[in-house]
């Protein structure tokens, strides 16, 4: 897999048969970059990676936020986007009183969640799997939200060494938020330092390799 | 009379550049940690630095457009950029510059998918030897590139003189205080890679023959420009690779 940093106007490839896929666009046989970032072709698909810029949310997305303000059906929460999202009242499964609802979440409390829709009304999150709700103990830290794949690997295969390592249980949120959550504050420390090894080095060719080093350089 | 046909032909620039070169130029692009893109431009004694924050939500809310993105620029030349303090704050120039700037950039940005939002550009001059309005240029489009905001192209930005009779590249304040002749005239000039331009004003008096001719000579200028601003981009990759590649 071939890949290169792009600049915004660039030329990435040209041909008629090639494709032009996230970023890009199609001008007379070649295709340009719309973005700052990493182009890749594969299978005359050409898709620029972006490297930088805030997080836009997608549907799908597991995200880390914090309760922005308190409405008469919901909450809106801050995830680090642009826009706010809202997390509906419906979404709790026991009965809420609406003059309580501070006993379910409070201003300023963190909370994961899944983007279940995003339309023009704006971004709806819902907590009704396992694993979603408020996030009551642990750590929880902001990095790059495009570095997010690089520190989950693949399949991943990143984030199973460092919590191996750390015996930490570690969530990593697609807007960019870490929850870490471990037997003492040291080893939630120990995790934190690990995964901003990884943001750092992220363009390293086999840095699963490279982050084993780390954790035998760098013990507790 | 020979020797002095000669010397108005062979023109001399105070600092002995050629009439098409540039002053040197550096650039480096994420200067700026708590921005979400960043860039610095230096051309001679000129230092630009331009922060991008956004997209974000735009705020006051009634300036907010359902259409698309907003692009705010902020141009600002801080007090001791100069060697008589300047008064701190928003003055007639630089609300004229800001505006200008963000007219230069515009056209490049694609803000469609960016309803209700605004992108702020924050330039300071920290050292300012003229040409401050393109160092602010070609910084805020390196750092806009570097927030990962879409566009169709970069934007260079030059400004090319004419200093009695002959034009050159790239002025210095010292040679726009030229008052031989004609005397100075002062042409900034923006334009894509292509060579479309964004942005160009003038500051004195020209022919249209002449100007044409300017506008050539800008071209090959922001060429030259554009690959400093591609080379600091590509760089800043690179760097990130903690050299180990």
């Amino acid at each position: 897999m071939d890949r290169k940093v792009v600049i915004p106007g660039e030329i990435i490839a040209e041909g008629e048969d090639l494709l032009p896929g996230e970023h890009t666009e199609k001008i007379d046989g070649k295709v340009i970059s719309l973005r700052y970032g990493l182009a890749e072709e594969q299978n005359s698909l050409v898709k620029v990676i972006p490297l930088s810029g805030v997080y836009s949310p997608r549907r799908g997305n597991v995200v880390i936020g914090k309760i922005e303000n308190l409405t008469n059906n919901g909450w809106v929460v801050d995830i680090g986007s642009a826009d706010s999202a809202f997390l509906s009242l419906m979404e709790v499964p026991r009965y809420v009183n609406k003059d309580a609802m501070e006993e379910v979440f409070k201003i300023d409390e963190l909370l994961i969640a899944k983007i279940w829709s995003i339309g023009k009304r704006g971004i709806d999150l819902s907590i009704k799997s396992r694993g979603y709700g408020k996030i009551e103990e642990g750590m929880v830290f902001s990095v790059n939200s495009n570095k997010v794949p690089r520190i989950i690997g693949k399949e991943g295969s990143m984030i199973n060494i460092i919590k191996e390592k750390t015996g930490c249980e570690i969530d990593v949120a697609q807007n960019g938020y870490v929850w870490i959550t471990g037997p003492s504050i040291d080893d939630e420390l120990y995790a934190k330092k690990a995964i901003n090894f990884v943001t750092e080095k992220s363009f390293i060719h086999g840095l699963t390799d490279e982050v084993t080093k780390w954790f035998d350089e760098n013990k507790k | 009379m020979r020797i002095k046909n000669k010397m108005t032909t062979k023109f001399k620039r105070p600092d002995g550049r050629a009439i098409d070169e540039l002053r040197p130029i550096e650039a480096k692009v994420g200067v700026v940690p708590n921005a979400d893109g960043s860039a610095m431009y230096k051309s001679g004694d000129t230092i630009a630095i331009a922060a991008v924050y956004g997209p974000k939500k735009m705020h006051p809310q009634h300036q907010q457009n359902p259409l698309k993105g907003t692009l705010r620029c902020d141009y600002n030349m801080i007090s001791f950029s100069v060697s008589d303090r300047i008064r701190p704050g928003k003055n007639r120039r630089s609300m004229e510059i800001s505006e200008i700037t963000k007219w230069a950039l515009e056209p490049v940005l694609l803000l469609d998918k960016y309803q209700n939002q605004v992108i702020d550009v924050f330039i300071d001059i920290i050292q300012a030897d003229a040409g401050t309005r393109c160092a602010g240029i070609n910084a805020a489009a390196m750092a806009l590139a570097h927030a990962g905001i879409p566009m169709k192209d970069m934007v260079s930005s030059v400004s090319v003189g004419k200093l009695d009779k002959t034009l050159v590249v790239d002025l210095t304040k010292e040679e726009e205080d030229f008052h031989e002749g004609e005397g100075p005239t002062d042409i900034p000039i923006s334009m894509i890679h292509s060579g479309r331009i964004t942005h160009m004003q003038l500051d004195g008096k020209i022919g249209v023959k002449q100007l044409k001719e300017a506008i050539d000579l800008g071209k090959i200028a922001c060429e030259k420009v554009y690959e400093i601003q591609k080379k600091a981009l590509k760089d800043a990759i690179d760097m990130e690779n903690g050299g180990k590649e």
